[in-house]
């Protein structure tokens, strides 16, 4: 179908500000929070209500046009990069809070509704949702569902496919599925968790059902310095093994205290090797008694420094710093390249090592943040993106650390997603087999492949590039948002 | 018989049966062959249209639909077991899916660690893969989360007989589809489970059993109010008027949250625990017909004949019928279900049913059917195990 009579047929149910086709209207849309990769959609749509979702994607089915969703556009691997001859699906006037249940703990809410707003509306009742990715001020939580959002709580409150009950997603023929319920499990087949981080591939979700925590009485966190990486990863190791699973659990090595310490002054170590943080929450005796624990299990793995936080603010400080690794490494680099693979911990050293190499090897620096607890690295490589040749060779060391992470039994995305990014990583992680029970899965949704095509699961014959979240001289799409 | 020697290997020895003597032949079965011959059984079902039954330890045949077993062939899925790795400090346990899940829980405990949602084993045989194609949970399962939380990663063998993997070994892990959790309370009818990655948890450092006497309907308030406060509360069950609760945690916590709570101490709540876990407690074997009912937490008492006990915070509602409702049964228990935002499952039963699970919508059994055709193309695997459509 040709872009105007498309307009006009969407123009039939919606009001003429929902439909964006004019060129000037179109550009805040062409890319989301992979800014690298760029595309102006045909067409942008923002309906207001469930049913005018079911309209418009049976419009798409029936015209045979591509649809892919965006909810912030807060994303880091270019799921919601528009497709050229397709419809942007925004659902961010979808942002109502349909309900708070405090005796259920639940929330009901429409996708655009940010990822922190949940837990503001439910402060009230002493109840919060868990997973807080680090953009949770902008994020929406139809995002966090296609991306299977964590956040730094997630080895002790789990990633967001443990923390909803209920989806209501409406296939591309228009049809509403209601997925999960009220209850705590539903016969038939979990498509609660195969919805879950399919990155926009299968459905669009209308309205989320969440569970809601108490919030914990107290958090506390014990700030470590190690003059070894080893023992730093050993002494998280000890903290796991100890029967304690902390709240959070990060690392940062030496280059990144350095880098954020001159931006944040959290009274880092700056000859430390490694900064281990170790949160603990729960009731005042719970923390005490960790916290404790705690502090000399770090003592016994050899930390030359330890200090424990003893009110909000000191806490809230020693945590500002590694969360302001993602800005300090664009203060000391023109451009850097942040990745995401998960290994299993114990391979930490190795890994970290590895990575060492690759950076004497390419001749570029390259800062190592690390959820420690669950085994998320983000290496940050540091480059030049106006020397020559210094991009091609940052992909390559790039791709060779995603290579390492496979190697040693972990996975090229821990939580940004593969979107566009890490397309061509996919072919590296599985077989053919194996993607061809993706696609299949795929089309047991979308039999004509109308939604987000090209993302997620590479076709079998475009497995040969690599891709990569490029950030030049600290133009991140969105420079404010904390990134961790 | 054989000899279990090491997880990799079972030496087969062929006893003369009259002399009592060891023949000479000495087959020694090695992990790969086992999956050679698991994917010749599938390769030549798929030929015949020959429907496999998918078997474990046997320990959960009782649930599901009845179905026609006559003509099908037993996948008998135990032989390929052994832990293939477990490091405590990892969280993580990977192992083959005919592992007993006995044989698991004991390394498991060696390093203090458990699997957190407590699964039920249903009997000494029970094995890793039928607990993960069951996807059943105990007690715990509000408080940290249910079998599929816990799957990480598996490797299967699909219609084809292809080998496949999915998933991983880490906690966090976008990468692809999430069919290991897909496949997790599938009841075997997507493929079989050759090995998976779980995560663990430690074991709590500290416990204790609290009862109280209450009726039913402040039981599910107190329930609901408990939950919604940072209380480190583990398990709860109701039944003739008792409250019956497990806290979990710190030492220091747990003695705190006693005070506030009150109630009596119970000396023996592992057995009680593990009695409403396994089902071996009274209620469960009181009628002739088991309904599991998975409701919305704060649903008001059910007015149903048969016997009830409570447990999930009031989540899971089990119902213990005796012929009360004669064939009207279903339809009542799940109109009932479905008013209290839930589902009901015939769980046990005397007389065979072919509708053990609640009905899906039509267009939920239209994707399930799509997905079945994908996995298993001629419809080998526990063909309406599930559901007749599938």
């Amino acid at each position: 179908m040709h872009p105007p009579e498309l307009v006009s047929n969407l123009r039939n149910f919606l009001p003429p500000e929902s439909v964006l086709y004019e060129t000037e209207d179109l550009k805040p849309y062409e890319c989301d929070g992979l800014s690298a990769y760029r595309q102006t959609p045909m067409i942008v749509v923002m309906p207001e209500t469930e049913e005018e979702v079911i309209k418009i994607l049976r419009v798409c089915n029936a015209s045979k046009t591509p649809v892919v969703a965006r909810g912030a556009g807060t994303g880091l691997s270019g799921g919601a990069l528009p497709h050229a001859k397709g419809i942007l699906l925004s659902l961010t006037k979808l942002k109502k809070i349909l309900e708070v249940d405090p005796i259920t703990r639940t929330a009901r809410v429409q996708p655009g509704v940010r990822n922190l707003a949940i837990s503001e509306s439910a402060m009230a009742y002493g109840l919060y949702y868990a997973p807080d990715p680090s953009s949770q001020v902008a994020c929406s939580i139809g995002g966090n569902i296609a991306e299977n959002s964590g956040g730094v709580h997630c080895l002790k409150y789990g990633l967001t496919v443990h923390n909803i009950l209920k989806l209501r997603v409406i296939t591309i023929e228009g049809e509403c599925l209601e997925i999960g319920g009220a209850c705590f499990d539903t016969p038939g087949y979990d498509l609660l968790a195969l919805m879950t981080g399919s990155e926009g591939m299968l459905g669009i979700v209308t309205e989320i059902t969440v569970k809601l925590l108490p919030k914990p009485e107290k958090a506390q966190v014990v700030m470590a310095a190690f003059d070894d990486i080893q023992m730093a990863g050993n002494a998280v190791a000890n903290v796991i093994g100890a029967g304690i699973i902390p709240a959070g659990m990060e690392m940062m090595d030496k280059l990144t205290t350095r880098a954020v310490e001159e931006f944040v002054h959290a009274g880092y170590n700056l000859d430390a090797e490694a900064i281990l943080l170790c949160e603990s929450d729960g009731t005042e005796e719970e923390v005490a008694d960790e916290i404790k624990r705690i502090n000399e299990i770090m003592k016994k793995s050899g930390a030359v420094d330890i200090k424990t936080s003893h009110n909000e603010t000191e806490r809230l400080t020693f945590w500002a710093g590694r969360k302001a690794a993602f800005p300090a490494a664009g203060r000391i680099s023109p451009d850097y390249y942040c990745m995401d693979g998960t290994i299993p911990r114990r391979n930490l050293a190795r890994v970290l090592a590895g990575i060492e190499k690759l950076s004497i090897k390419y001749g570029l620096r390259c800062m190592n943040v690390f959820h420690a607890g669950d085994g998320n690295l983000h290496p940050l490589i540091l480059y030049d993106a106006n020397q020559p040749g210094e991009l091609k060779k940052t992909e390559e060391f790039g791709a060779e650390i995603l290579e390492m992470c496979i190697a040693v039994g972990g996975t090229i995305t821990g939580e940004h997603g593969v979107g566009i990014e890490k397309i061509n990583q996919m072919c590296s992680q599985f077989n053919t087999k194996e993607l061809e029970i993706f696609h299949a899965v795929k089309s047991a949704f979308d039999p004509d492949r109308l939604l987000n095509p090209g993302k997620a699961v590479p076709s079998l014959r475009r497995c040969a590039e690599h891709g990569a979240m490029h950030v030049h001289k600290n133009q991140d799409k969105f420079p404010d948002l904390p990134r961790f | 018989m054989y000899i279990k020697i090491k997880t990799n290997f079972r030496i087969y020895l062929d006893f003369e049966e009259l002399t009592g003597q060891i023949k000479t032949t000495l087959k020694i079965k090695s992990m790969q062959d086992i999956i050679g011959q698991y994917t010749n059984t599938i390769r030549t079902a798929a030929k015949s249209k020959t429907p496999l039954f998918i078997r474990g330890g046997g320990s959960k045949d009782f649930y599901g639909n009845s179905m026609n077993r006559d003509g099908h062939d037993i996948l008998s899925a135990a032989a390929y077991t052994g832990i293939i790795d477990y490091d405590p400090t990892e969280l993580v346990m990977t192992a083959r899916a005919g592992t007993p899940l006995a044989d698991l829980e004991t390394e498991l405990q060696k390093q203090n660690q458990m699997l957190g949602f407590e699964p039920p084993h249903f009997g000494p045989e029970a094995t890793l893969g039928g607990c993960v194609a069951s996807g059943l949970s105990g007690p715990r399962r509000v408080y940290v989360g249910a079998a599929r939380d816990f799957v990480l990663g598996i490797r299967m063998l699909d219609g084809n007989g292809s080998n496949l993997h999915f998933g991983g070994k880490v906690i966090k892990n976008v990468a692809g589809y999430d069919i290991s959790r897909l496949i997790t309370g599938s009841m075997g009818t997507l493929g079989l489970l050759l090995e998976v990655s779980i995560k663990v948890l430690p074991i709590p450092p500290f416990e204790l059993t609290l009862r109280m006497q209450m009726k039913e309907a402040e039981a599910i308030e107190k329930m609901n109010q408990w939950a919604g406060k940072p209380l480190p509360i583990s398990a709860t069950c109701f039944y003739e008027n008792n409250l019956t609760l497990r806290l979990s945690g710190a030492e220091s916590a747990i003695r705190a949250a006693r005070a506030k709570l009150g109630g009596e101490l119970i000396s023996d709540g592992p057995i009680f625990w593990n009695s409403i876990r396994e089902q071996t407690h009274p209620f469960f074997q009181s009628g002739s017909s088991l309904w599991r009912l998975s409701l919305k937490s704060n649903a008001p008492p059910l007015k149903l004949l048969g016997q009830q006990l409570i447990e999930w915070g009031g989540a899971l509602r089990w119902l213990a019928c005796s012929g009360e409702y004669m064939d009207t049964e279903e339809n009542i228990v799940r109109s009932e279900s479905i008013l209290a935002n839930g589902n009901a499952t015939l769980f046990r039963s005397n007389k065979r049913s072919d509708s053990v699970f609640h009905p899906p919508e039509p267009q939920m059994i239209k994707i399930y059917q799509r997905i079945k055709e994908k996995f298993d193309p001629v419809g080998i695997f526990n063909p309406g195990r599930m559901f007749r459509e599938l």
